[in-house]
């Protein structure tokens, strides 16, 4: 019976194929999903616009697209990790435990992190010691440390509207949580003097961590997915206040109205003045040691820190992307090849 | 003991001497009747049930997704400016590639322009950004295809359909009303006047989107572009895969366990061992693969190969027990009588048992092959989840090149923040429906077709 041929010829098939798995003529890409979208936006414009094989981008969060990136060099490895934050010293020491020591770190622009709530619901005008003060596990009071019982905005501050607090927050996965515990918890604790109380508590480090201690009782919901998530459960919800990125809110403003910050409505223009103070920088890796191996390694970087891309009027900032203002010097940065720890 | 010397009432007879008919119903009936009534009615209730979901959820999904198949065109004179595509002037085409696909923007922007002031169009508060924003940014891409393939377009006035944006798109099939597009920061209510009143003109035209089924994905920009082609091909080479490596493995194994193999512990083991595996969760099988085929084989991240492999594993118990399952159902008979003609056992296997098993070894691969189609967590850890945007080429080199799977887009697709990209998932999961759907129609039709009964 030709069972035999199958199974030959099949296993066959296997070995042909473990010897054909080197030369790799696409980019791999991996790394935040905030970062995603842009790095899609880029890699089709780069297929498009020169004559290199379509990268392929993957999702998977900052911490585990570094990951991957710090796994070694060679062509198993990917090329670009995508990150929403600064690599940290223990990945760095990763990457050179692999033998991954030549990296380029390339800021290509900003992102602005928005509340938003539902589009029919009231106007929501914050500051960081608002969110603190309704979101934080414990509070001070009368120089006591006591549970937090905070049950309606206005609770927090009569200005605000006296609706139920629910808050919906990307879980620790994400690089988002990490910005929004320091631009707006951390923030928000030291100006409303709670952090000054807390050190006289207790120490400085168990202060530090008493003021991004978010509530558990239900009002503050962590998200371990998408935005996507964040939205539906506004939906069911339309009493929720929602923390997303200000692309994801500039493609969805038809169901979310978003929240000032200190009286600065988010938007590309504040953000990129810095008036608006929730943000941070974006990023991407290159693994210098591949430029030359894989084709259209450095063609990449360059293409997408060009000023038709990811400057200001480009298809990243039509998405939602805050233009570096030092792009130039960025561009400098790739074309040299500076590595990380150079000088 | 005293129970036994006294005489048993006669079980007709009870204390009672009355006779009724049986047409009467006494008590005792009605209740078994009534519990007849009330267990019949739970079972249609179930089913009841059972079907509601069904249809609800089919329901909505064909409500969210039917309108990923159709796409608004826009047909309108574009002139092919000189400046814009070819600075340098030469018409080389090396030259002319320099402006990228935003550039060609413009060309679309001042052609639209001019429509509106040749249609005599009067909208208050039309801007630049409503005309720039209303055809999509694959226009430009497909524009500047068509310009550098054929560099003697350049001058000229091409009338082609171009694909308008997700925004206005959605103003065709509901998404987009003239509220929401007032609230909307990437349309206007100008916008959405221009589309109805081009609409008016018949310069709109909602049709069927072929390049749905056969386009690639696109980015975060131009959702409308967005479509299944890369997935489509990486799932059916996955199915390739799986079915030319499982189907020989698992009926081999199944035909030594059956027939050949000796009843010892070890075959116990392994018997136990392959109905665990069969209930083992998929994504273990996905960090197998990411760990034996990725990491220590070195085969390439996000390629159909890795992914056929690791469903192979997933559907080898699921084939091995339907089939021995099969060659149970063979009745002995045709065993005796086989050998009792002297044919050896595996002439009996070949000629005899395994024709008669076929239609079941055929219904269980292929009920296999459907649940590795629909088949998701595994593909992830193996980088399935990505953007790509080339086609696979043909295999088998085509089984190493990256691709995309159906249900993976269709997960990938509802993260993004476009909403037009929901419809498109939704859209995705019609296709798959209609996959599975053809897979199980030819599953019952080859068992029809092949089966004996004795």
């Amino acid at each position: 019976m030709n069972m035999m041929k199958f199974s030959a010829s099949a296993l066959a098939m296997l070995a042909v194929s473990a010897t054909a798995a080197a030369a790799r003529d696409q980019i791999q890409v991996a790394g935040s999903s905030t970062v995603l979208p842009y790095a899609t936006i880029v890699a089709e414009a780069f297929a498009e616009n020169m004559d290199f094989t379509a990268p392929v981008v993957e999702g998977g969060g900052t911490g585990a697209g570094l990951k991957q990136f710090c796994a070694g060099v060679g062509e198993n490895t990917i090329d670009v990790a995508n990150a929403s934050r600064k690599i940290k010293d223990a990945e760095l020491a990763e990457c050179r435990a692999n033998g991954v020591n030549n990296i380029m770190e390339v800021q290509f622009g900003y992102d602005g992190i928005v509340f938003a709530s539902s589009i029919d619901g009231p106007d929501f005008a914050l500051t960081p010691q608002d969110v603190y003060r309704a979101l934080a596990a414990q509070v001070v009071v009368d120089g006591k440390l006591v549970p937090n019982t905070a049950a309606t905005w206005a609770d927090v501050n009569p200005a605000l509207p006296a609706q139920e607090i629910t808050a919906y927050v990307p879980g620790t996965k994400h690089g988002t949580r990490e910005v929004f515990e320091e631009k707006v918890m951390a923030a928000g604790c030291e100006a409303s003097g709670a952090h000054e109380a807390l050190v006289g508590l207790t120490d400085e480090d168990k202060a530090d961590e008493a003021c991004v201690a978010m509530r558990t009782d239900g009002r503050s919901v962590d998200i371990d997915g998408d935005y996507t998530e964040t939205l539906a459960r506004i939906g069911s919800n339309p009493g929720g206040l929602g923390v997303f990125g200000l692309s994801f809110y500039e493609n969805n403003t038809d169901k979310l109205k978003v929240a000032t910050i200190n009286g600065v409505a988010p938007s590309v223009e504040t953000v990129a003045s810095g008036e608006y103070p929730v943000s941070r920088p974006l990023f991407f890796y290159v693994k210098k040691d591949h430029i030359g191996t894989i084709p259209g390694l450095k063609e990449y970087a360059e293409f997408f820190v060009t000023d038709a891309i990811a400057g200001s009027g480009g298809p990243l900032a039509e998405y939602g992307l805050v233009p570096d203002p030092e792009l130039a010097n960025v561009q400098q940065v790739v074309s040299a090849e500076t590595v990380l720890g150079a000088n | 003991m005293t129970d036994a010397t006294t005489p048993r009432p006669h079980p007709a007879s009870p204390a009672a001497p009355v006779r009724r008919s049986l047409l009467i119903e006494d008590a005792r009936t009605k209740r078994r009747n009534a519990a007849e009534r009330r267990f019949r009615a739970y079972g249609v209730v179930a089913i009841g049930l059972a079907i509601a979901a069904l249809v609800f959820l089919l329901f909505t999904i064909f409500r969210d997704g039917s309108s990923a198949f159709f796409q608004t065109y826009a047909r309108i004179p574009v002139a092919i400016e000189a400046q814009v595509v070819d600075p340098a002037g030469n018409r080389d085409p090396a030259e002319m590639q320099k402006v990228l696909t935003m550039g060609y923007g413009k060309l679309l922007d001042n052609a639209l322009a001019a429509y509106v002031e040749e249609n005599g169009i009067q909208i208050e508060g039309l801007s630049e950004r409503d005309l720039s924003t209303f055809f999509s940014a694959q226009g430009r891409a497909d524009l500047r295809n068509a310009v550098l393939a054929d560099p003697a377009l350049v001058g000229t006035v091409i009338e082609a359909p171009v694909m308008t944006s997700s925004r206005v798109d959605g103003m065709f099939k509901g998404r987009v009303s003239r509220d929401s597009a007032a609230r909307d920061a990437k349309t206007s209510v100008a916008q959405y006047e221009l589309a109805m009143a081009m609409e008016k003109q018949g310069d709109l035209q909602t049709r069927f989107n072929w390049d749905f089924v056969t386009s690639t994905d696109s980015s975060d920009n131009r959702p409308e572009a967005a479509g299944l082609g890369v997935a489509i091909l990486g799932s059916l080479y996955m199915m390739l895969i799986v079915l030319v490596l499982s189907l020989p493995i698992g009926v081999a194994a199944s035909i030594y366990l059956e027939e050949f193999a000796p009843k010892n512990r070890l075959t116990d083991a392994i018997e136990v061992n392959i109905s665990n595996l069969a209930a083992v969760p998929s994504i273990v099988f996905g960090i197998l693969g990411l760990a034996v085929f990725v990491n220590f084989v070195g085969l390439p991240r996000s390629a159909p190969i890795v992914g056929g492999l690791v469903l192979t594993l997933l559907t080898l118990p699921t084939i091995i027990i339907s089939t021995r399952a099969a060659l149970k159902a063979v009745p002995p008979s045709i065993r005796d009588a086989a050998l009792g003609v002297g044919a050896s056992r595996m002439q009996t296997m070949f000629h005899h048992v395994l024709p008669l098993a076929m239609p079941g070894i055929l219904t269980g691969t292929i009920l296999g092959l459907a649940h590795a189609l629909g088949e998701t967590a595994p593909l992830l850890l193996i980088g399935m989840v990505a953007f790509v945007t080339t086609y696979p080429s043909a295999p088998p080199e085509g089984f190493l090149d990256p691709a995309s799977a159906l249900p993976v887009q269709v997960y990938n697709w509802t993260q993004r923040a476009d909403p037009a990209f929901f419809e498109r998932a939704s859209g995705a999961i019609i296709v798959l429906l209609a996959f599975l759907l053809a897979m199980n129609l030819l599953a019952i039709y080859l068992r029809r077709k092949f089966e004996r009964r004795w």
